[in-house]
């Protein structure tokens, strides 16, 4: 019989396990780094202060809040029915609702083009109410969030599935009516993977470039968000888009640490 | 006296093949007993309305609760509490708060509901507990608290779902005991206790239902169905030698005459119905009467001897009472003692291995409080 390693729980990793997982971990902190150094730090402050930064930065931000509003508004509902209703069709519902996951953020961004553009299928009845939608701010709030929601529902039905519903079942017997559960009982119980729903929304929201950029277009201070404006200044500006670039890593790490300094509210399973 | 709590039902539910009826008369307390997967926990659902039964039907109070033509009310309408295993107290309420959930759920004020709460807080002895979160208080004490909160819903039927089954051995006899007060005090209160423990029949219910397969195999008074059962199930959960008859000073006589010597329940004064309960392993065997002071000593003669794992089970009828006691014993004795169907032995049990509980209605406490906590 063999003997357990000592004070490990479960069995001991095999040495060469050791040699590509640092390898991965350089992939993400070598291009980190490297940023970091090629920062022109003198005029750190002037270049991301500059008014097409600022406007950039400040669209970027509200624009995300809405998307992620959006995301809540729209997300936890449809993870309440993911994970507790029985209705038929559900697989392909989850499917439909996670596809923006796996799908190239462009093609989202055209997908939605033909959906609310001039041409598209709601475009013309919009146009006649006096709504226009493509090329807008409302247009990059809506690819936000096209690309955030799964994100949140993932959280949101993780959190759902792995709460039970015997709290509920419990409330219920205990003569509270639907919703007043799912008030008072269900959505205190997921509000962990709600907050790291929101997060990951959030940031999802705030990194988006092809979508936007395909459904939004880039006019600065309506549609250029920070990414675009980054992906812009690099032509004409590489210092400055080195200096957004690292205030974008800072957002995402504040984000990262956001989420897993929580115990148990990352993105729950499918 | 007629409180609410009439329950009348035919459980129907096919895809666990179930097919059980159960009537319980106002006030009454019904243990379900069974093995794993006989059916159990998909009644306490019927009832609690978790799930659509697939025939039959639930009538609560004269109230239709789910029927042939489809009825069927919502768990929330139904005024059926359900206590868990786990006590489940919502994790971001205070244990106040937790109490005073079923009353804020039928529409009471705030302070209407705290009142009631602290109502219970008092009676389950949890008073003290009131403004700790759910994860500061003990697994003895959040199920007193979950005791709590099922009674301030106003209940017409309460549904307890093996309640004692998580709590550490040193918890349980205190909520078995705040249940037993809250059941069996005044006013009664109608219950179905889903269990597999014997003492918690005993203890809490009037009558048993033994559940076999989604069908029931035997009901009747819980004494009778424990000394006298006909179901394997029955039998297997009485693993325990169970004596009924009336408590002593110091511990029971039976029906027919045999006096135990054991420890009584506080709850089950002299002259009150009780049975008596020990293990077979409790039960030592002699060929010759062993003479000196063990208060349980008894002539009996040898029915049965059936193998058990690396014992072997004696079963043997007392003389003169004739009540059946099995005795487990080592191959070995059985070899030097020279035991057969016939034998006449003499049994010895310690009266401290001897367990003697109330059946049927407790006496009322002494002080009349609630204790207090621990």
């Amino acid at each position: 019989m063999r003997s357990a390693p000592r004070g490990a729980e479960g069995s001991a990793l095999p040495r060469w396990v050791f040699a590509p997982a640092a390898l991965g971990a350089l992939l993400v902190v070598v291009p980190l780094v490297a940023v970091v150094l090629r920062v022109d730090w003198p005029d750190f402050v002037a270049l991301v202060t500059s008014e097409s930064s600022v406007a950039a930065l400040r669209l970027s931000l509200r624009t995300a809040t809405a998307s992620t509003v959006a995301c809540v508004v729209l997300g936890v509902p449809l993870a309440l029915v993911l994970a507790r209703s029985s209705l038929p069709g559900l697989r392909a519902l989850r499917a439909v609702v996670l596809l923006p996951l796996v799908l190239p953020p462009v093609v989202g961004g055209l997908a939605l083009l033909y959906a609310v553009g001039r041409q598209g299928v709601l475009g013309p009845p919009l146009e006649a109410l006096g709504i226009r939608v493509a090329f807008t701010t409302a247009a990059v709030v809506l690819a936000q969030t096209f690309v955030s929601l799964p994100f949140l529902v993932v959280s949101v039905e993780g959190a759902l599935r792995t709460a039970g519903r015997r709290y509920e079942a419990v409330a219920a017997s205990l003569g509270a009516a639907p919703s007043r559960v799912l008030l008072r009982v269900t959505l205190p119980l997921v509000l962990p993977g709600l907050a790291a729903g929101v997060v990951l929304a959030f940031a999802r929201s705030l990194g988006e470039f092809g979508a936007t950029l395909t459904v939004a277009g880039s006019l600065q201070g309506v549609t250029r968000t920070l990414p675009l404006e980054i992906y812009l200044q690099r032509e004409t500006d590489p210092d400055a888009a080195v200096a957004l670039s690292l205030v974008l890593v800072v957002v995402a790490a504040v984000v990262v640490v956001g989420v897993h300094g929580r115990r148990g509210a990352g993105p729950g399973t499918r | 006296m007629t409180g609410p709590g009439g329950l009348d039902a035919q459980l129907r539910f096919a895809p666990r093949g179930l097919v059980a009826d159960v009537h319980l008369a106002p006030g009454e307390v019904l243990a379900v007993l069974g093995p794993n997967g006989s059916g159990k926990s998909t009644l306490l659902s019927l009832l609690a309305g978790l799930l659509r039964p697939t025939g039959g039907r639930i009538v609560l109070d004269g109230e239709v609760l789910a029927g042939e033509d489809g009825r069927f009310v919502a768990p929330h309408r139904r005024g059926t509490a359900l206590l868990a295993q786990d006590a489940l107290l919502f994790p971001h309420l205070s244990v106040e708060a937790n109490v005073a959930f079923g009353s804020r759920s039928a529409g009471a004020s705030r302070r209407a509901a705290r009142d009631v709460a602290r109502h219970w807080l008092d009676v389950t002895g949890t008073t003290d507990l009131a403004h700790r979160r759910p994860h500061e208080v003990s697994g003895g004490q959040a199920q007193r608290v979950a005791v709590a909160r099922a009674l301030a819903a106003d209940p017409r039927l309460l549904l307890l779902d093996e309640p004692l089954a998580a709590l550490d051995v040193g918890a349980a006899p205190e909520v078995r005991r705040v249940l037993r007060q809250v059941l069996r005090g005044t006013p009664r209160r109608s219950a179905v206790l889903v269990t597999h423990d014997l003492l918690d029949a005993l203890a809490l219910a009037d009558r048993v239902v033994v559940l076999d397969g989604g069908r029931v195999a035997e009901e009747g008074a819980v004494a009778d169905v424990l000394s006298r059962p006909r179901s394997a199930f029955g039998a297997r959960i009485a693993g325990l030698v169970l004596l009924a008859g009336t408590a002593t000073a110091d511990g029971l006589r039976t029906g027919g005459g045999t006096l135990l010597a054991g420890l009584r329940d506080d709850d089950c004064p002299p002259g009150s119905a009780a049975v008596a309960t020990f293990s077979p392993a409790a039960v030592a065997v002699h060929r010759d009467d062993p003479g000196g002071s063990p208060r349980n000593r008894w002539a009996a003669a040898v029915d049965e001897l059936a193998p058990r794992g690396d014992l072997v089970r004696l079963r043997a009828r007392l003389r003169p009472g004739g009540e059946e006691v099995l005795a487990d014993v080592t191959a070995s004795s059985v070899a030097d003692l020279d035991l057969v169907p016939g034998s006449p032995v003499h049994l010895v049990v310690k009266a401290t291995a001897v367990a003697v509980h109330a059946v049927g209605r407790p006496a009322p406490r002494a002080g009349g409080g609630a204790g207090g906590t621990r």
